[in-house]
């Protein structure tokens, strides 16, 4: 049986991108080796880990969980768009400054995670970040530096 | 200590030496620009998947792949007896240090049997991955079940069937220590108490699976891997061997490793199968071992059983330990490193805080149908010393002494070194004392205690533990790889040299994988040379590159590989300043290098720039005399001479809450004070003790391999096996105490596996604790709400 | 884990995929958040022939109050029913309940109809509808059928759906005055499946119990409601042996499973705490209000 493709069209950190995938590629297979970009991790590929987490249409989802196909029409911002555009440069500088990691895997998608947790503009205690976490595995910094770094982020974004 | 210094980068202020810096590795990985080895893409690159045992147990019958290698994209279909013809021989895991050990030869695929399930038993390499896993479905084996060994406890029982038939029975290996008189200690003792603990098994659950890229040019015959290891030259050396390839024509290069753990110190059949596959085909083949077979793949580790006595006086002093320590190997002991590690470490470790003289340690290894298991973080550690620090405290309950208090009593005073253990290990440089003491205060033991009096009262359970440990790091060539014959170097080495610009570049044999290795090597040989960070240039994980080393395990990379920067560095800094004082006519002795200038070090004015050495030492060496031959590249190495370890120390503070009405149990708060020697970086050494304890403390509460009667692991996913989230992780306080060892000039000694060591043992006198007024105590690992309500017999 | 191959269709319409829900039943599975259809895709754990995307499909979205029922579309996100002022005013069980569904990334994408078509024993949301009384609604294309909750949630992964049927809607009645709910679970880390969990909505004049729905899931084979454990406390105040009454019921209301997480005789012990618990939570809501 030969593989069912789809045609997709797709914004990728602010680049249009049109290609034929299998239908059953998944997204950050897609990503990785159709678009080289490899700063989306797989760890788990079953949507527990967070290593894939990518952000689509403005929320951050498990890109494993989901097909190439279904981005068709679809926003996609991987964490190297995060960089280019500049818009966690602060948690990005935090992170490195408070070693909150270490080997680096989880790191694109617990940024990803965390994004969306500044971009809710809402105090949150460490208990709060740490629930907000819950679904990003770090198996190296035990996830204390981690949420020194976002504490710190968000502390300084809303001017405490 | 050279007088050729007279200001020493350890003590100098302002060092980099004892300063934290950021990684400069970091940098990439916020951006998402790291590079792992599944990044990494070669033209006309090939995937491999496996097909492997469904079975615990069973006899390849027949196996067809005929189907399977006219499936779409298929470039290759390769049987155990295939590959089997490829190598040089089968592995055998055992090393002569171990005296009676036996281990069945290995295949990297199963050739006539399948020994657990997810043995490996055929590769197909295919364009994509899907493919090749696609091709596997379609590969047909004939299977014959066999009686499957899971049961550690029965596996010596004559009527199990032995696993193995020409090793006769399942035993590995026995091992005693022994100090004698011991029944007599525990006859004449005041108090004797008993306990049996089990532990699980665990995976280490790296986040980045295991993952090879393997390339073959057949013109020149090298090999090129690209693999997320830890030790790049032992594998070049196995690879090299069993696939008859010559080692110098073998380069590995560990990439950014997405976490390891001790899980990629080892060898692996797979891996060993996609790399033949690439000789074969002579195009690159890459194998990322996917989530649900790295469950049945990675060694596995810790499933013991351990019987443990302690023997007290009234007032509190520790006569003697007696453990009998039984260890669940899997099918085979893993080659080169050995299954056995495990159970000896925790016959060396347990107690070994105290002073006691007397001491029996029994350990049997058996082989049953499961993962093997070998060295991961902390090595027995977390055993020994969960079973020691147990025993102590319900001694000191039954006695009423403060555990705080029987730590005191007992503790091998600061003072009193070198000490031998009473399991026979040489001590020296350890801080028992000193720790508790920062321990009691910083975590303020009175206050603690004042409020879990009080809010028991309130029907609140809460626990306080304690955990006093040793840890054995950075292995010397006297111990167990080097005289057991492994190919695996216990020395280290650094090759330092100095640029035409100035900078410097220092190759180093120890290895990275985000802990920061590169950056304390950096630090270390900054701080050596007086140049500024930005100046260095680390280079690691590239057996072309770096010079032969042992690469990171055994928490060695500071002290062994970090103590061989330091003294090229010097080295290298020495010529320096000797060529510095051919051109500037003055005493080598007269001038030192600040801030990457070379300057009169009697009044700092600057004289030369770092530079400047560069250009005539490498470009314009007409401008020196003919007599002078500038090097400017200096090699040292490393080992430890007489110890086999270098031991460290430290202890554990934990604060939980147990509802005794669910069983669950909430972490409040985690303190580890410890020893470590000299630190290079302290957040760097922060952070490994807390992601240390995080990842003991998933041994403690959460993981296990759940294996039932038929070898099936039942709970081989992330769903399924539990590891720590963020929800439930304590916040983790950290101190360090510095007693640097007497081994090496730089002092420092390996801290990586200080939390996970420890944290078990403490959760579980915490929880422990917390159960107190209810006369009851649980001792199997992982802690779970089961596991309480079954203690307090509520269910 | 690369998932083995299939067809796909992007739906345009209602209409379409009922069509190939009529021609492919089983062989075809309704892809929505993909949350828990994917996992076992990746892992080869089913092999469908046909993957039916209804993404595209707007009308199947939306929460919106109708008279005195709350319209959840199917192919609702989570994150937007746990943003919904809606359901924070009128379905307070349903916005107490999201916080422990799964995770972020999860809800960000799972659907609130895709929960309760699955009816995994230890989900949420089925467990919500259940205690809340809720009607489903399920269309093929030849018809379209209303079920109430109590008969939709039938065995382990077993619901009322017929294979050429494509769960639309579910219709909650707006609570009615002197309203009460409780939601909590246990699980052994933050967004794990439940070991044992509760789902309660209550009616309570006056301190005392005029309509008890207690509903657990977690550790049955499907959202179950409890039928002795309610009736234990109607017509009473909630004190402690209106409690334990209900609490001791459950033994025979509820027949848990026992798995790796946790033994049967463990789960209704957690019941039992989790009823005690949530039964004083329910007495203080009630007062507060």
């Amino acid at each position: 049986m030969s593989e069912d493709t789809a045609q997709v069209s797709l914004v990728v950190n602010g680049e249009r991108v049109t290609r034929t995938v299998p239908v059953r590629q998944h997204l950050v297979d897609f990503l990785r080796t159709d678009l080289g970009l490899t700063g989306s991790h797989l760890g788990c590929e079953h949507g527990v880990c967070g290593a894939c987490s990518v952000r689509v249409d403005g929320r951050v989802v498990r890109g494993c969980l989901m097909l190439a196909a279904q981005a068709d029409g679809a926003e996609v911002v991987t964490i190297e768009g995060l960089d280019d555009t500049g818009e966690i440069a602060d948690l990005q500088a935090a992170f490195v400054a408070r070693n909150a990691l270490q080997c680096g895997f989880c790191t694109p998608g617990m940024l990803m995670t965390a994004a969306e947790l500044l971009a809710e503009k809402q105090q949150k205690s460490r208990e709060e970040i740490r629930t907000f976490l819950s679904g990003n595995y770090c198996r190296c910094t035990g996830f204390h530096a981690i949420v020194d770094a976002i504490e710190t982020t968000l502390a300084k974004r809303l001017g405490r | 200590m050279s007088d050729k210094i007279l200001t020493s980068p350890l003590t100098k202020p302002n060092s980099y030496i004892g300063r934290t810096l950021s990684r400069a590795g970091a940098k990439r990985a916020v951006a998402g620009r790291g590079r792992y080895t599944d990044d990494v893409t070669l033209p006309r690159m090939l995937h491999a998947a496996f097909l492997r045992s469904p079975f615990a147990h069973a006899r390849i019958v027949s196996i067809d792949v005929s189907e399977a290698r006219l499936q779409p994209g298929v470039a290759l279909v390769m049987t155990g007896a295939e590959l089997a013809a490829l190598c040089t021989g089968p592995w055998v895991g055992t090393l002569t240090c171990f005296p009676g050990m036996k281990s069945a030869p290995q295949y990297p695929l199963a050739v006539d049997r399948a020994c657990w399930v997810g043995e490996p038993v055929a590769m197909v390499v295919a364009r994509t991955r899907a493919e090749a896993e696609d091709a596997a479905e379609c590969i047909v084996v004939e299977w014959e079940e066999l009686p499957a060994v899971t049961d550690k406890k029965t596996a010596l029982d004559p009527t199990t069937p032995v696993l193995h038939a020409e090793l006769g029975d399942n035993l590995a290996f026995r091992k005693t220590i022994d100090t004698g008189a011991v029944d007599a200690a525990f006859a004449k003792a005041d108090l004797v108490i008993e306990e049996t603990f089990e532990f699980g098994r665990h995976t280490a659950v790296s986040l980045e699976p295991r993952a090879l890229l393997a390339a073959y040019d057949k013109g020149t015959g090298k090999l090129t891997i690209t693999t997320s290891s830890q030790c790049p030259h032992m594998l070049q050396h196995v690879f090299a061997h069993t696939l008859g390839v010559p080692q110098h024509n073998v380069q590995v290069i560990a990439p950014d490793v997405g976490g390891s753990f001790g899980l990629k110190i080892h060898t692996y059949g797979d891996e060993l199968a996609a790399t033949a596959a690439a000789m074969q085909l002579g195009r690159p083949v890459k194998f990322i071992a996917d989530r649900l077979e790295s469950f049945v793949s990675d060694i596995h580790a810790r499933e013991n059983f351990v019987k443990g006595r302690i023997a007290v006086s009234k007032s509190g002093t520790i006569e003697a330990f007696d453990i009998d320590v039984l260890s669940g190997a899997g099918a085979y002991s893993q080659y080169p490193r050995t299954s056995v590690f495990e159970a000896t470490q925790v016959l060396n470790i347990t107690g070994g805080p105290y002073r006691h003289k007397h001491y029996r340690a029994r350990a049997t290894v058996v082989y049953q149908n499961k993962v093997p298991t070998s060295q991961y973080r902390a090595v027995g550690h977390p055993i020994g010393n969960t079973v020691g620090e147990h025993l102590v405290d319900q001694a000191a309950y039954r006695l009423g002494i403060d555990p705080i208090e029987m730590r005191r009593r007992n503790i091998m005073p600061d003072d009193g070194y070198p000490a031998t253990s009473a399991s026979g290990i040489r001590l020296k440089d350890l801080s028992h004392q000193r720790c508790l003491d920062v321990l009691v205060e910083r975590m303020n033991y009175a206050g603690l205690r004042e409020e879990q009096t009080r809010l028991r009262k309130d029907g609140i359970h809460r626990g306080i533990g304690i955990a006093t440990f040793i840890k054995g790091t950075a292995p010397g060539p006297h111990g167990y790889y080097g005289t057991g014959g492994a190919p695996i170097s216990l020395q280290d080495a650094c090759v330092i040299k100095l640029e035409p610009n100035g900078g410097i570049i220092c190759a180093v044999g120890v290895t990275e994988q985000g802990q920061g290795t590169d950056t304390i090597m950096g630090q270390i040989a900054a701080a050596t040379l007086g140049v500024p960070m930005d100046r260095v240039r680390v280079v690691s994980g590239d057996t072309d590159a770096t010079p032969f080393g042992g690469g990171t395990f055994g928490s060695r990379a500071a002290a062994i590989g970090g103590e061989a920067v330091y003294l090229a560095a010097r080295d290298l800094r020495q010529e320096i300043l000797e060529l510095a004082g051919v051109l500037l006519q003055a005493e080598a002795g007269a001038l030192d290098i600040v801030d990457g200038m070379i300057v009169d070090r009697a009044d700092g004015r600057q004289r030369l720039a770092l530079a400047e050495i560069g250009r005539i030492g490498h470009y314009q060496v007409g401008e020196l005399p003919n007599s002078v031959q500038p090097l400017l590249s200096h090699t040292r190495r490393f080992r430890l001479v007489d110890d086999l370890y270098i031991f460290t120390n430290g202890i554990h503070g934990a604060y939980v809450e147990v509802d005794t009405d669910t069983g669950f149990t909430r972490l409040l708060k985690h303190w580890v004070v410890e020893d470590c020697g000299r630190v290079i970086n302290p957040q760097l050494a922060d952070e490994q003790v807390r992601g240390g304890c995080v990842q003991g403390i998933g041994g403690a509460l959460y993981e296990h391999c759940l294996y039932d009667e038929a070898g099936q692991l039942q709970n081989a996913s992330l769903v399924d096996y539990l590891t720590p989230m963020a929800s439930e992780m304590p916040d983790i306080d950290v101190l360090h105490v510095q007693t640097p060892t007497s081994v090496s000039e730089l002092g420092a000694k390996g801290v990586g596996e200080s939390g996970t060591g420890a944290a078990p043992a403490v959760i579980m006198n915490a929880v422990n604790d917390a159960l107190l007024p209810f006369g009851v105590r649980v001792t199997s690992q992982p802690i779970t709400p089961e596991s309480v309500l079954t203690a307090l017999g509520t269910i | 884990m690369k998932a083995p191959k299939f067809s796909y269709v992007r739906a345009d319409s209602v209409e379409q995929v009922l069509d190939l829900l009529d021609r492919h039943g089983d062989d075809a599975r309704i892809l929505a958040g993909g949350q828990s259809l994917m996992p076992t895709l990746n892992m080869r754990l089913s092999q469908p022939k046909i993957l039916i995307d209804i993404n595209r499909l707007h009308a199947l979205t939306g929460i919106s109050l109708l008279g005195n029922r709350v319209r959840i579309g199917a192919l609702t996100r989570h994150v937007e029913v746990a943003n919904s002022a809606v359901v924070a005013q009128h379905l307070p069980l349903i916005a107490e309940a999201m916080p422990h569904v799964a995770h972020v990334a999860v809800r960000n994408r799972g659907t609130f109809g895709g929960s309760i078509a699955l009816a995994d024993p230890a989900a949420e949301m089925p467990a919500c509808v259940l205690a809340l009384g809720a009607t489903l609604v399920l269309q093929s294309a030849t018809s379209r059928r209303e079920v109430e909750a109590a008969d939709y949630f039938q065995g382990l992964y077993e619901t009322a759906r017929r294979p050429d049927e494509l769960l639309v809607e579910a219709l909650i009645p707006v609570p009615r005055a002197f309203s009460v709910s409780v939601f909590s679970e246990l699980a052994q880390r933050h967004g794990d499946f439940a070991i044992a969990g509760v789902a309660f909505h209550l009616e309570i004049h006056r301190g005392v119990v005029a309509d008890a729905r207690l509903v657990y899931f977690g550790s049955e084979s499907r959202p179950t409601l409890a039928q002795r454990a309610g009736s234990a406390i109607v017509g009473r105040s909630i004190d402690a042996a209106s409690v334990a009454a209900a609490a001791s019921a459950l033994d025979s209301d509820l027949s848990p499973m026992s798995s790796p997480h946790g033994s049967s005789r463990m789960r209704l012990h957690l019941q039992r705490v989790l009823t005690r618990r949530a039964l004083a939570t329910a007495a203080e809501r009630a007062r507060a209000a």
